[in-house]
């Protein structure tokens, strides 16, 4: 039996481990993947993470460090190189590594840290041939940050999410010429900063409302064709436009990846593809908490590192029985506007913070919460609302004392 | 003259309206902080960016590096030059002075190897 068995050892394991120890517990184990710990953090070798948590711009892999430092400090045990196979929903963990080969673990509480993964090429069903030069922006990122390969020359990017935009300007000073960004939407996904710093300081076009149509080439990448999208993101005929290039690097999207969620029977949330959990990011499974991408997918990382010890602090509790607060039971409905909340659900009185994201750009916005009796028992004003920015707000307990349900709505004005 | 920049010092990215006279920053607005107004004034007389980049190591990996500070945006290219030809003697930790010099800065190493 190990009391706490964290699965994933990038930023949100490792946060959650941290909180755990802090909170009294000894007998963590984190399995990792990966030959090291760090998770994705490695290959971002840009900066500015770490200046909400740290107060410092710290680049990914240094920010990353201070998390492993910790971790080795307090002499919380690590296998890497481990495959996790199997979760049920007694907590009986099936993994597998080089040295014990297949192995099982009976856990008192489990953290789920698994990040997520790009979308991939095979969900866009882009018309055309199958040529090489075609990769997600993370994988062309791993290439050239972890393994110093250029996956190319002439560059065009589909999706303006950060990780597009930030290997825009890498590929960019490696001496490739990246001759487009195209974003379906009319707006970037992706931190206004990043566009300012890593398109127009190269003077990269941003294509908005603009998709890849076509892909030309046999055996390697030798072009693609975009064209501009209607409103319904449909590819306008006689806008087609033919460029070049032997990169198209994809940036469309990460997904929570929860195999093990499932096979746990743990409950997902259609819209985040991650857990449904309340407050102390407890899955549907007493016991089995959640953090990080695997949740839901998060703009920084200093916020995963906030959400986990989150997660690590309740596993604690919940291990050693430490938690006394008040229960209920308060769903959290959303109005589509307001795309999801996490926490989806509240179990316990107390004061809570509620992190949500929007389904479009709003401007001059309120954000409400009604209850079941359609009481307002929130409100705030904000100037503009975005859904590359994730938003939060913190509900008093007083708020939510009565209520059977809650309802999260967004006023445009 | 009026100037429309995104602040890029932090992920909140604030909108900067910068009011320029003789070359000078004479006005600020839309910062959230005091580091809007230095990052205004640096864009518009002098504008300075960090670089990250890899180093090739001796053994043939490649360890990822900054600029210790931000360089003037003009020698972005000249500095990637710089970093492409230089070597790394392992093993390396994190902060170890990779290249001295550049620009004003010390490319340093941001992982250990």
């Amino acid at each position: 039996m190990t009391e706490l068995v964290i699965i994933g050892g990038g930023p949100a394991g490792m946060s959650a481990a941290v909180a755990a120890y802090e909170n009294g517990i000894r007998d963590i184990l984190i399995l990792e993947r990966d030959k090291a710990l760090g998770g994705i953090l490695q290959q971002c070798i840009h900066n500015g993470f770490g200046l909400h948590k740290f107060g410092e711009e710290l680049t990914g892999p240094e920010y990353a460090w201070k998390y492993e430092q910790k971790v080795q400090e307090l002499g919380i045990p690590v296998k890497l190189g481990t495959m996790v196979l199997d979760i049920t929903e007694d907590k009986v963990i099936t993994a597998t590594n080089e040295e014990d080969g297949i192995f099982q673990i009976q856990a008192k509480a489990v953290i789920l840290a698994m990040g997520c993964r790009e979308r991939s090429k095979g969900a866009l069903n882009i018309p055309g041939t199958r040529p090489a030069g075609i990769y997600s922006a993370g994988t062309a990122q791993k290439y050239v940050n972890r393994m110093g390969y250029m996956p190319g020359k002439e560059v065009v990017i589909l999706g303006s999410g950060d990780i597009g935009l930030i290997m825009a300007r890498r590929m960019t000073l490696e001496g490739a010429k990246v001759h487009a960004v195209c974003e379906l939407m009319p707006y970037s996904g992706g931190l206004v900063r990043n566009i300012e710093q890593c398109l127009n300081d190269f003077n990269i076009p941003l294509k908005l409302s603009h998709t890849v149509v076509k892909i030309h080439g046999r055996e390697r990448l030798e072009g693609v064709t975009i064209a501009k999208v209607d409103e319904r993101r449909k590819p306008i005929a006689g806008t087609e436009e033919y460029i070049p290039c032997d990169t198209l690097l994809l940036s469309v999207g990460l997904i929570p990846e929860n195999e093990l969620s499932k096979s746990a029977g743990v409950s997902l949330d259609r819209i985040t593809s991650g857990a449904v959990v309340d407050q102390n990011r407890q899955t549907s499974v007493e016991g089995i908490f959640a953090c990080g991408n695997v949740l839901h997918v998060h703009d920084l990382v200093d916020y995963v590192s906030e959400e986990s010890e989150i997660a690590g602090k309740s596993a604690a509790e919940y291990i050693l029985g430490q938690n006394q607060a008040e229960k209920v039971h308060i769903p959290v409905k959303t109005d589509g506007k307001i795309r999801y909340t996490v926490p989806q659900v509240i179990t316990e009185k107390k004061d809570i913070s509620v992190f949500f994201r929007v389904a479009d750009i709003y401007h001059n916005v309120t954000i409400n919460v009604y209850d079941d009796k359609q009481e307002k028992v929130f409100s705030r004003k904000k100037l503009k609302v975005a859904p590359g920015e994730m938003e939060s707000i913190v509900l008093k307990s007083a708020a939510f004392e009565n209520a059977a349900e809650l309802h999260f709505e967004l006023e445009v004005n | 003259m009026t100037r429309e920049l995104t602040c890029i010092i932090c992920p909140r990215g604030c909108g900067l309206k910068v009011e320029i006279e003789d070359g000078k920053v004479v006005s600020v607005t839309g910062n959230s902080c005091p580091r809007g107004v230095k990052y205004a004034e640096d864009e518009c007389c002098n504008p300075m960016r960090t670089i990250t980049s890899t180093v090739r190591c001796e053994d043939g990996r490649v360890i990822s590096v900054k600029t210790d500070r931000p360089i003037p945006k003009a020698k972005m290219f000249e500095c990637m030059k710089m970093i492409n030809s230089a070597t790394a003697h392992l093993p390396i930790h994190i902060g170890d002075v990779i290249i001295e010099d550049v620009f004003g800065s010390n490319v340093v190493a941001t992982e250990n190897a």
